[in-house]
């Protein structure tokens, strides 16, 4: 049987129109602005050393940021701005998605394109200069009858390396909420789904050569004075970008938009209140791979209509708590805070995806370790791993302080690598999550937490301002609201990483359904 | 007399401040119609004198006249569109054809393109290229020469009264640069040009020039024809003369006329 007999091909291919669009749409505004910028810098800056060396210093700088960085330092730069915009000439914009990613992206262009600009313009031979003033040419007339023409090539070169990385790193726009390719790979990703991976990696790397096959072919157009040639490579550029646009346009307008953070959970969760909200009659989208921190204020500034998060998230992350109240109380407060920012939250779904630290079972029994009070003797021969922001977590400082923790070395990982190695001995103990499912696969066990160092981490429903009052939006999501338990929902996240089709997000969050429906 | 198309007065250039006096205290008048060479060493300002003439630089002191205007008081770009300039090594536009080079002149000033190519054609005809072949190619589709009578169709091309040119024939071989330098000389006569043209080889100043000025160290040295310079006291233009003095001896005795003897 051939690897694409996978169902979930077509199910990729289904995505395409709308991610290839918004792909396409991001990098080309992304690249257009990087010209439209790239291309006077370098001019005025060519004979200008000071000017020059100080704006490629900055864009080589620009280039050592990583582009995931990059990008997700542009959104809160653009919440600042969009609130001072409202406040001082009371409008604003939405931080959210398209914006940053284009203007990341576009600073993230300027480097080959001012580079190969400024080499190519000063590659220029003095004579030929000489020449053009000679002539009886003016400045202008020398730039854009000889120096540009002459350097054209070089700058190509640089415009088609800038076209390339734009392409490439736009697949990273994804978690500040701009759609893109990367969809597929943020997925793919958390949800062990391979087949994703590689459709998203291959759509990016066939339009990157497409975009870069056309520009050739312009330049080539224009260095030969072939008028054909280069109309060519613009019409095909100009079709690839109409072409992406018209299904876009095409598509109804959706109304409700469910957002998803970046792993398992949160993907079938977030199918899972699309499917209600249909069923419902209402029309709805979901936005996936969201950063934890962008996808707050995409609800709050009303980007997002609903999504999923979890108390002691908010409670430590978005309001800067360290302390650590029972769950009812600390609901209670964080709906009142909540409320302030004119966020709802409506309701609990019934488990909790809290920080515990977990180890195999068996180990566990033969230690006489039941809870982390058990550990905390044997911890200094012990080494324990977690996701990349455990460490640098209160959870972590509340709990050394509580136990008086310390283990001989602690690392690093991505969530799906912990499990296993834990399970595998290669690591001790893992800072993991109750609800997943991965802890039943391998037999682990969670420690219980007696002085409760860890805060509850309940999952909550949250409703953008805009929706506080939208009865029907409430109506259709209410048959989820404490219906959810841990054992049901690591089912879910287990079945959620598998590798076949019948793992995918809407395949697992249509089996949650029946499974709730049957209780 | 009719007052001088090209007048010099007092002119100097410095550069790097004060440092290198390029051009020192120099006055020289070119009358209408006149073929004046300037001749002298490597860095002996020649070129610096040249790029005056059309404000490519600014003097610091002295003024120059070209045509009865003060060149600081025209446009530097209309006045270097009247003016032709041939540039050392052809200075051609490599991504521009022959025809694109020859008519940039006037297009620059905004003449048809039809009259454009008309004149096109006449100038390749008046630096002898056959229209055909040539008219498409690209510089780097030529030979020296011909790259060198495309410099000067095009220096031509705005119909100008005055051309200016430094050391065109220079890296041409010496049949070619004969050549080249007979036929400028007649253009010169039959297009009625004041034609100022920098070189360093006095032989070739001798052949083609009225009129010669000796430039050394910035300063012009003397000036006059060749039977003038010939009668002058100074060491240096007796040096200069000396090659073209010997070869013509030497040549007189090698090649006797025929029934001379
Ligand atoms: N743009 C310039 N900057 C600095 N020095 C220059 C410049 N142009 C010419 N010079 C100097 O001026 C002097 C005369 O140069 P030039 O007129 O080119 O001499 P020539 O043409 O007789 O060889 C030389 O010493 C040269 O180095
Ligand atoms: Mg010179």
């Amino acid at each position: 049987m051939s690897i694409f007999a996978d169902p979930r091909w077509a199910e990729a291919l289904g995505h395409l129109p709308d991610y290839l669009g918004s792909h396409v749409r991001v990098s080309v505004a992304a690249l257009a602005l990087g010209l439209l910028l790239s291309l006077p810098l370098a001019i005025i800056s060519r004979r200008q050393p000071v000017l020059r060396g100080a704006l490629l210093g900055l864009a080589s700088i620009v280039q050592t940021v990583p582009g995931l960085a990059l990008l997700a330092l542009f959104y809160p730069l653009l919440l600042a701005l969009a609130a001072l915009s409202l406040s001082w000439f009371g409008f604003g914009f939405s931080a959210f998605g398209f914006l940053p990613a284009v203007l990341a992206l576009a600073l993230y262009s300027m480097l080959p394109v001012l580079r190969n600009t400024i080499t190519g313009l000063q590659g220029v031979d003095a004579a030929i200069l000489e020449a053009a003033q000679g002539v009886g040419m003016t400045p202008r007339q020398s730039l854009f009858t000889v120096e540009l023409p002459l350097a054209l090539p070089v700058m190509m070169a640089g415009i088609r390396t800038a076209a390339v990385w734009v392409i490439g790193t736009a697949t990273l726009s994804t978690p500040i909420g701009q759609t893109s390719l990367g969809n597929y790979i943020f997925a793919g990703l958390q949800t062990q789904n391979w087949v994703f991976v590689l459709f998203g990696c291959l759509a990016a790397a066939v339009l990157a050569l497409a975009v870069d096959q056309l520009l050739a072919l312009i330049e080539s157009g224009l260095r030969n004075r072939s008028r054909l040639r280069a109309a060519l490579g613009g019409v095909g550029i100009a079709a690839l970008v109409v072409a992406t646009l018209v299904p876009t346009m095409m598509r109804a307008q959706t109304n409700y938009v469910v957002g998803a953070k970046t792993f398992t959970e949160q993907y079938v969760l977030s199918a899972l209140m699309a499917q209600r909200l249909k069923a419902a009659g209402l029309s709805a989208t979901t936005r996936e791979g969201l950063g934890s921190n962008v996808i707050f204020e995409a609800l709050a500034s009303n980007d997002i209509d609903v999504y999923i998060d979890y108390s002691g998230t908010l409670w430590a992350n978005q309001f800067h708590r360290t302390d650590i109240k029972p769950r009812q109380e600390l609901l209670a407060e964080l709906r009142t805070m909540l409320a302030r920012q004119n966020i709802t939250l409506s309701g609990e779904l019934g488990f909790e995806n809290a920080y515990a630290l977990v180890m195999p079972r068996r180990r566990a029994e033969q230690l006489g370790i039941r809870t982390i009070a058990d550990l905390a003797s044997r911890a200094a021969n012990m080494s324990i791993a977690g996701d990349y922001e455990f460490f640098s977590r209160p959870e972590w400082a509340a709990l050394r302080r509580a136990y008086g923790l310390s283990f001989r070395g602690q690392r690093q990982m991505q969530p799906d690598f912990m499990y296993a190695a834990v399970a595998s001995g290669e690591i001790d103990v893992i800072a993991g999550y109750t609800s997943d499912g991965l802890i039943a696969k391998y037999d682990l066990v969670a420690l219980g937490d007696p002085r409760h160092a860890i805060p509850p981490y309940d999952a909550i429903v949250l409703l953008a301002p805009k929706r506080a009052n939208d009865e029907a939006l409430r109506k259709a999501l209410a048959p989820l609201l404490g219906k959810i338990d841990i054992a049901t929902m690591r089912e879910a996240n287990l079945r959620a990483a598998g590798n076949d089709a019948a793992s995918s997000p809407d395949a697992v969050a249509q089996w949650l359904w029946e499974k709730l429906g049957k209780k | 007399m009719s007052p001088p198309l090209i007048a010099y007065a007092n002119v100097s250039k410095t550069f790097d401040g004060t440092r290198v006096i390029a051009v020192d205290d120099v006055s020289l008048d070119v009358a209408e119609g006149e073929f004046v060479a300037i001749v002298g060493g490597s860095g002996s300002g020649k070129t610096t004198l040249l790029r005056l003439a059309n404000r490519l630089i600014e003097a610091d002191a002295g003024s120059i006249t070209i045509e009865g205007d003060d060149v600081r008081s025209v446009d530097p770009i209309l006045l270097r569109r009247r003016i032709g300039y041939v540039f050392q090594s052809g200075g051609l536009f490599p991504h521009l054809t022959v025809a694109g080079n020859i008519g940039i002149t006037p297009k620059l000033l905004g003449t048809a393109p039809a009259e454009i190519s008309a004149r096109v054609d006449e100038l390749l005809d008046l630096v002898r290229l056959d229209r055909a072949p040539y008219r498409d190619r690209l510089p780097h589709e030529l030979s020296g020469g011909q790259r060198q009578r495309v410099g000067v169709a095009r220096a031509l091309a705005a119909r100008p009264r005055i051309v200016l040119m430094d050391e065109p024939f220079g890296a041409l071989d010496p049949l070619t640069r004969d050549a080249l330098g007979d036929d400028f000389r007649e253009l010169h006569g039959k297009l009625g040009l004041t034609t100022v043209m920098i070189t360093h080889d006095m032989t070739e100043a001798i052949l083609l020039a009225d009129r010669i000025a000796v430039m050394r160290g910035g300063k012009l040295l003397a000036q006059g024809t060749p039977a003038e310079l010939s009668e002058s006291g100074d060491a240096y233009v007796g040096e200069l003369l000396r090659t073209p003095r010997r070869q013509a001896e030497r040549l007189g005795a090698l090649l006797p006329r025929e029934g001379a003897a």
